[in-house]
């Protein structure tokens, strides 16, 4: 074989694993985007009916639960991760406990129960729900592990 | 065969678009008794859909990417079964380093974990998510330097803890996958 005959061979390999990866890839794009625009347009319903403010309002931010409502507001809620800040340092100020308002804030990035369908759909539902599981309680442990510590700290 | 084939497709896409469709459905519902909730939700969604798209641009990009220079021995070596500390490094990094939301991750970590990657991994990748780099001026002028580091390094470990917990489920590796393989 020539070397203009193998740089031939090559470049149509090339442009067939190209094409190949163009559709795998326009493959995920149609499967997926979908179900992120549902959920998208979902969490935006819920959480203007019922905004997290008025979650937390709502529930006892101040009792021995505390811990557990603020990973569940940060579980529910979405938006910009410095929305959370925000009504950490809100509630900071109204005298929420520390574990509380980390909870809050490590939740509301790593737990997502309105996301649960698109992360079930592409990561698998077994692991999508064990996951969420998981976070959810070491977000409440994260919580009380940074508040001891400040406090072991000074 | 061929006309299985050619009904496939367009099935798989109308299936894609139902969510959406019963998720329009309660927006019209609700603008029925409730149109200023309606047109809020509607804001906000737009807000959320002009934050998510340079995101989803972005890792539609890298799955291309990935498709096409990644094999999965490249993938088993860092990410795999037998990739060991450095995957464990590789997936915390790579979580610290991501922007944009969570749900824009999905796409890219289920091609990822079609090819190979150790479902302990993608646990810990997104949960050192929760670390964001760029906001850590922004959570010192908040919460103070000596919260921000103890969480930031909370996270860490914790991201590691997350990995090893969805390790010890039992099947979790070989359960359903989802419907992007």
């Amino acid at each position: 074989m020539t070397a203009q005959r193998r740089a031939e061979v090559g470049m149509m390999e090339q442009d067939s694993k190209a094409s190949r990866a163009a559709k795998q890839t326009a493959a995920m794009v149609v499967g997926t985007v979908p179900i992120i625009i549902g959920v998208l347009a979902l969490t935006s319903l819920v959480t203007a009916a019922v905004p997290p403010q008025t979650i937390c309002d709502l529930l006892p931010m101040e009792s021995l639960l505390a811990p557990f409502l603020g990973g569940l507001v940060g579980s529910i809620a979405a938006g910009h991760p410095v929305v959370s800040y925000v009504l950490a340092g809100e509630l900071q100020a109204a005298g929420v406990g520390l574990a509380t308002t980390t909870a809050l804030i490590v939740s509301w990035v790593t737990v997502g129960i309105f996301h649960l369908p698109v992360e079930a759909a592409i990561l698998g539902a077994r692991f999508a729900i064990w996951r969420n599981v998981i976070c959810f309680v070491l977000a409440i442990a994260t919580g009380y592990a940074v508040a001891f510590l400040m406090l072991v700290g000074g | 065969m061929g006309a299985t084939r050619g009904t496939a497709v367009p099935r798989k896409i109308i299936g894609a678009w139902l969510f959406p469709a019963a998720v329009a459905a309660l927006y019209a519902a609700t603008a029925l008794f409730s149109p200023a909730i309606a047109a809020q939700a509607l804001k906000s969604f737009g807000a959320l859909l002009a934050n998510i798209t340079p995101a989803m641009v972005l890792v539609f990009c890298l799955i291309f990417l990935t498709n096409l220079f990644i094999d999965r021995r490249w993938l088993a070596r860092h990410l795999g079964k037998t990739s060991g500390v450095r995957g464990w490094v590789f997936a915390i990094v790579a979580g610290i380093l991501s922007a944009g939301p969570l749900y824009a991750w999905y796409p890219l970590l289920g091609d990822l974990k079609a090819k190979g990657m150790r479902g302990e991994l993608i646990a810990a990748f997104l949960y050192a998510r929760a670390l964001k780099l760029p906001l850590l001026p922004l959570m010192v002028q908040y919460f103070g330097m000596a919260f921000t580091v103890t969480l930031s390094l909370c996270i860490i470990v914790f991201s590691v803890i997350s990995g090893l917990l969805v390790k010890a489920i039992p099947g979790i590796e070989d359960a359903d996958a989802g419907g992007n393989r």
